[in-house]
């Protein structure tokens, strides 16, 4: 009888805890789709409205930061990917002249990433002529230690008899890394792709510092200036933009839910 | 041969790495012996003169004060969090999935939206706190404008976003802890509570230092939510040394002193590392 009170005691405890967590995003929802004057009276008959979303649309120019963002988190994967496969491929597989040092020298980043160094990388931005490219905010960000890392310590389990069995096919080894190494590190790349995408999603410090122009700015920094305080805009319609930038992660969120959860897993444990 | 073509694999990569990592980091170092250059004065060498104006800087006693109140606030508390849900999600619980969705959310959403979500709750008078406190009776409160209160409020929030993050840690490591230790404790007619304080909690010491070190690093990058929420104010109460970077070097156009500042940061980060290094050789031992 005892352990049947604690169990449901539990159960409250955690889902009390649960809708506390949700408490500040359906506040969120609740402001974004009623009218402004309803946005702090709760009223389980107020009208719905989408009429916010319209306003923030119009308000702020989002298709512009959804472009933006997309073809910056693009850009950052595919470059990311090509980097570090060959990068992990040469310290997993090749016993090269100074690939310990070298390795020390990568992880350095894991540490050091390059928010911490935006007043350097800025004046290095400025005199590449990148300041306010997407590429600017993008370079910094395309060899990433992580990757290698992560990429490097998968290549190291793929059994050698394979590699040489390719070798006997005639396989060069760019041929090897292709066919045998990226296949099998297929779940490697999922995990990474998922925490890339939502990390460059969603950064803000560096695309900040290197973009001043609608053209570049992606949806974090336009966000953060349609939100900001001074300027005057509803909270309703603030609700509705932040609910527009995010939507696209957080639905992609909810439907692979699994996937995601165990690639930031993945990802941390290493 | 090997040599060559590890060499050729890895090049793309370091080019990139030493310019925008090793490269900076350097020429940071060396910026910091400089003055800040203007059309009038050329920059030039100048020593120490930066550390000692840093010394002497009441603004980067108090950020670097703030961000050891903000490690210490957020990091116990959002581990001890993490640590309650991983056990929760990891039992058999009605609606499992949909409460363990609840928990990560947070950790896929940009910190500014967290900000722009939070800023409505910490809103006087007609933010959600004022409101739900005015039912009991409490007095409104400056939740942001308060120097006492600022930093606290923003520590909340970091809380709520991180925890869910260290929770999927734990929630690993539970999983992978060998059940027959849960029957024999059952067998041994041992309390839950005594049965997480010798038995589970040890175990997934290796988890809490892992998770305990990159939330110390985390600490220093987190600032995003400053840009809306504060601006550092009111009086800096709520600044950290990386926002206070931002502001020297793309304010007050101070570059020889922004990196200096940085300097101190990229130290601090040094000896974090150090800390992470030597930690992990344990972990090897202890297996």
């Amino acid at each position: 009888m005892r352990l049947r009170t604690g169990f449901v005691l539990e159960t409250g405890a955690a889902w009390l805890l649960a809708l506390l967590w949700l408490l500040p995003l359906a506040y969120a929802f609740w402001a974004a789709f009623h009218p402004p004057e309803m946005a702090t009276h709760f009223d389980l008959f107020a009208p719905l409205t989408l009429s916010n979303f319209a306003k923030a649309w119009s308000y702020a120019p989002f298709p512009r930061h959804f472009l933006n963002t997309i073809m910056l988190v693009t850009m950052i994967l595919s470059a990311q990917l090509v980097l570090c496969t060959l990068a992990g491929y040469a310290f997993a597989r090749f016993e090269f002249f100074g690939s310990n040092v070298a390795f020390g020298l990568v992880l350095v980043q894991l540490m050091v990433m390059p928010e911490v160094l935006i007043v350097e990388n800025y004046r290095i931005m400025a005199r590449l002529g990148l300041v306010d490219t997407i590429l600017g905010i993008g370079l910094p960000y395309m060899a990433s230690a992580f990757g290698i890392f992560l990429l490097r310590q998968t290549f190291k389990t793929v059994p050698r008899e394979l590699e040489e069995a390719a070798r006997i096919e005639g396989c060069g080894f760019l041929g090897v890394l292709w066919r045998v190494y990226v296949p099998l590190a297929r779940p490697t790349y999922l995990a990474y792709g998922l925490v890339s995408v939502s990390y460059h999603w969603n950064n803000f410090l560096w695309p900040l510092v290197v973009t001043n122009s609608v053209e570049t700015r992606p949806l974090t920094v336009g966000l953060a200036i349609f939100g900001a305080p001074e300027s005057g805009v509803d909270w309703s319609v603030i609700s509705a933009g932040t609910i527009m930038a995010v939507a696209p992660l957080l639905v992609a969120f909810l439907l692979f839910q699994r996937q995601f959860m165990q690639s930031f897993m993945h990802a941390g444990i290493k | 041969m090997k040599h060559v073509y590890g060499w050729l694999l890895l090049t793309p990569a370091a080019i990139l790495l030493i310019g925008f990592t090793h490269y900076p980091a350097i020429a940071t170092l060396v910026d910091s012996f400089f003055s800040t250059g203007t059309v009038v004065r050329p920059s030039r060498f100048v020593g120490f003169d930066n550390y000692a104006a840093l010394l002497d800087d009441p603004i980067f006693w108090q950020v670097l004060g703030n961000n050891a109140w903000f490690a210490l606030g957020t990091i116990p508390t959002a581990i001890a969090i993490a640590l309650v849900m991983a056990l929760w999600v990891n039992e058999k619980l009605p609606a499992r999935a949909l409460v363990r969705m609840a928990y990560f959310t947070p950790t896929v959403l940009p910190m500014i939206a967290v900000a722009n979500l939070w800023l409505f709750f910490y809103t006087p008078q007609i933010g959600m706190l004022d409101q739900v406190g005015a039912l009991f009776g409490a007095p409104s409160h400056n939740w942001l404008g308060d120097p006492n209160l600022v930093l606290p409020a923003t520590m909340v929030m970091v809380v709520w976003k991180e925890a869910g993050f260290f929770m999927i840690f734990y929630l690993a490591a539970l999983q992978n802890l060998p059940p027959e230790l849960q029957e024999a404790a059952k067998i041994e007619g041992a309390s839950r509570w005594y049965f997480f304080r010798r038995v589970t909690f040890p175990l997934l010491m290796p988890t809490t230092l892992f998770v305990l070190v990159n939330a110390t690093i985390n600490s220093f990058k987190l600032v995003d939510h400053l840009f809306i929420l504060t601006k550092g104010g009111p009086d800096n109460a709520s600044s950290l040394l990386l926002y206070y970077v931002y502001q020297v070097a793309f304010s007050f156009f101070d570059t020889g002193y922004a990196a200096t500042l940085t300097v101190v940061l990229l130290v601090l980060l040094a000896l974090l590392a150090v800390v992470q290094f030597l930690l992990i050789e344990k972990r090897v031992h202890y297996r």
